[in-house]
């Protein structure tokens, strides 16, 4: 399998994930050819791939274009982590005045070619499996590379947090101590990394396939949170998950 | 004659129960509840805790010395006899095949500090995975081995309904050994009878005390309990109210407030419901993995075209009429032991009795 691994707009951080695996990482390596991935590797093959994972969102015309190339080259095109399933945490752009940001924060704003708006990758090509977190866990990613090996359909359940963290045996942090949490409307993966830490889940992997965002915001009323804390917890890294979004939103024009 | 352990023995027992390389499983506190946890010392177990339970709300706060004073957590003999994920077999490459290993041997267990519903939680799953025909081997093999070490609940929670289940307070049987523990002006102790061969070899070989004035504390302290019961469930007819409300406008109605999260049917000790998927791993070698599901979870009744049980609604009326109506037809039983774990732990709060009820009672929606 010759695989790749692109960068959009993003941190790194879920292509550091790839090399975070390591061990496994070495057994893949027999198995998997790895043409591209400039993070790791000089060797800078054009294509095509077997697979390509894709990091980062759409947020310039170039990389609009450059994505339509990657999905023509890709047999399959997996996209990994919050931006690009989400649009990630730039994605705040698309609530607020580009122009004017640009203005303020660059000396030189003309320098700077964007859109307005940060997209999933999603929304541009059709993508054949979509990868949560931010960062993506890297026993998931694990099990997508190997699904895409073994040609079959990667396990990784779509259930909220909170099936994890009971089957964890963790205390429900909101039901114990009173902390809201964004775990019954987030998307497991990750382990109920935070609730393990007696923290509220944050959110990192996006909404789950059932989530209940207006239920679980009259959770976090009963717990003290205002308007504004339940909107700023629902705009973060995957601000423009659609069940997220749709919830911030109805906060604010409750207002 | 009732025999008591004294409290300052306490550690005989689980040494006991410990014996021929058993782990011991009691209450211990961690992270604002009481779980269950492998004990060896004394100092492990939850002393001086209370529970306090409402929908939605678990505490824990100082209470009397007690070892056994937090009556429920969130875990239960379901977490230890069947466990929320489990390795069934293990396969690797063998040329043109493959072979199988069987998982590794499964742990003999002592679970002390068990309450009546939890007694009642083990016929139920009894009857689901060792009496309908096909034995669940997993659990066969755990249920075989363990020893059950009951406690007396001397209070209720806000949250119990056992006595209107039928299942408690009173610890009346399925125990190897039943305990009732005493704080009076003659002390700190534990009662102990046993209700098996197994008990009484263990009760034997402690260090027990004669009690005279102790013959009825396990039925004083049922009585208390009992009486400091307030939550009931009206189950007089309720399969057939529920199943003649399969149309009524109540379902949507908890939908707005379910958070579709699946905690109840997770801390349930009854819910039995798991996925099984394959997985493998960089050299091709590959794992059977089972783990809890839920009928909260839309992929639980994926098929071709989708699940059949889209709607928030449709899932949650599953949940509440098969545990109170369908499993009468299922298994000749309710499925619901009234511990109020699904009550106390949905960060919702919704009150499983007061659904039902509400259910139940609910004006069918004309078509």
């Amino acid at each position: 399998m010759r695989l790749a691994v692109h960068k959009f707009a993003s941190c790194d951080g879920c292509q550091l994930s790839v090399l975070d695996c390591e061990d496994e990482l070495l057994t893949i390596v027999e198995a998997v050819e790895i043409a591209y991935f400039p993070e790791a590797s000089s060797r800078m093959d054009d294509g095509p791939w077997d697979c390509s994972l894709v990091e980062g969102s759409i947020t310039t015309a170039h990389d609009a274009e450059r994505i339509q190339e990657v999905r023509r080259k890709s047999k399959r095109l997996v996209t990994i982590g919050a931006c690009a399933t989400a649009g990630g945490i730039q994605a705040l752009r698309n609530l607020g005045d580009v122009e004017a940001w640009r203005a303020v924060v660059y000396a030189r704003p003309e320098y700077v070619a964007t859109l307005a708006t940060s997209t999933a990758i999603a929304d541009h090509v059709p993508v054949d499996f979509e990868l949560r977190g931010c960062p993506v866990d890297k026993h998931q990613l694990l099990e997508v590379l190997l699904a895409m090996l073994h040609d079959r359909r990667p396990a990784i359940p779509r259930e909220s947090v909170c099936a994890d963290c009971r089957r964890a045996g963790q205390v429900c942090v909101t039901v114990a101590k009173g902390v809201p949490c964004l775990g019954p409307a987030t998307q497991a993966g990750c382990g109920a990394l935070c609730p393990g830490y007696h923290r509220g889940c944050y959110g990192c992997f996006g909404p789950s396939d059932h989530p209940n965002a207006p239920a679980l915001s009259r959770v976090w009323q009963a717990h003290g949170a205002d308007r504004d804390t339940i909107v700023a917890a629902l705009r973060t890294f995957n601000t423009a998950a659609p069940a997220f979004d749709a919830e911030a939103k109805r906060l604010e024009e409750d207002r | 004659m009732a025999r008591a352990l004294p409290i300052t023995h306490l550690q005989a027992l689980l040494d006991r129960l410990g014996a021929d390389g058993r782990t011991v499983v009691g209450p211990v506190a961690r992270d604002g509840a009481v779980v269950l946890e492998p004990v060896r010392i004394v100092d492990e177990l939850a002393q001086g805790w209370r529970d306090e339970q409402a929908p939605g709300r678990y505490r824990l706060v100082p209470g009397e010395p007690r070892v056994f004073g937090a009556l429920l957590g969130p875990q239960s003999p379901k977490t230890w006899l069947y466990p929320a994920k489990l390795t069934l077999f293990r396969a690797e490459r063998d040329g043109a095949s493959f072979r199988t290993t069987s998982p590794d041997r499964p742990p003999r267990l002592a679970l002390l500090g068990l309450r009546a519903c939890d007694l009642a939680a083990i016929r139920l799953q009894d009857r689901v995975l060792l009496g309908s025909g096909v034995e669940d081997p997993a659990y066969a093999s755990r249920r075989r081995e363990v020893l059950l070490v009951a406690v007396q609940c001397h209070r209720s929670a806000e949250t119990c309904f056992c006595a209107s289940m039928d299942t408690g307070p009173e610890v009346s049987s399925g125990y190897d050994l039943r305990l009732t523990e005493v704080i009076d002006e003659r002390g700190h102790r534990l009662v102990v009878e046993a209700g098996s061969e197994a008990g009484r070899a263990i009760a034997a070989d402690l260090p027990l005390v004669d009690v005279p004035h102790d013959d009825d504390a396990a039925s004083r302290q049922a009585a208390e309990a009992r009486a400091g019961q307030s939550k009931s469930l009206r189950t007089e007819g309720l399969r057939e109210r529920l199943l003649d409300a399969l149309r009524g406008p109540h379902w949507d109605e908890v939908a707005t407030r379910c958070l579709g999260c699946a905690g109840c049917t997770m801390v349930c000790p009854t819910c039995f419901c798991t996925a099984v998927a394959d997985v493998t791993d960089a050299t091709g070698a590959a794992e059977r993995v089972r783990r809890w599901d839920s009928c909260f979870h839309t992929e639980f009744t994926h098929v071709h075209g989708g699940p059949t049980r889209a709607e928030l609604a449709a899932r949650y009326r599953q949940w509440l009429t098969h545990k109170l109506a369908t499993w009468h037809d299922q298994f000749g039983t309710s499925g619901c032991v009234g511990c109020g774990r699904c009550t106390t732990w949905c960060p919702a709060g919704i009150d499983l009795v007061a659904e039902a009820e509400r259910a139940a009672t609910a004006e069918r929606r004309t078509e």
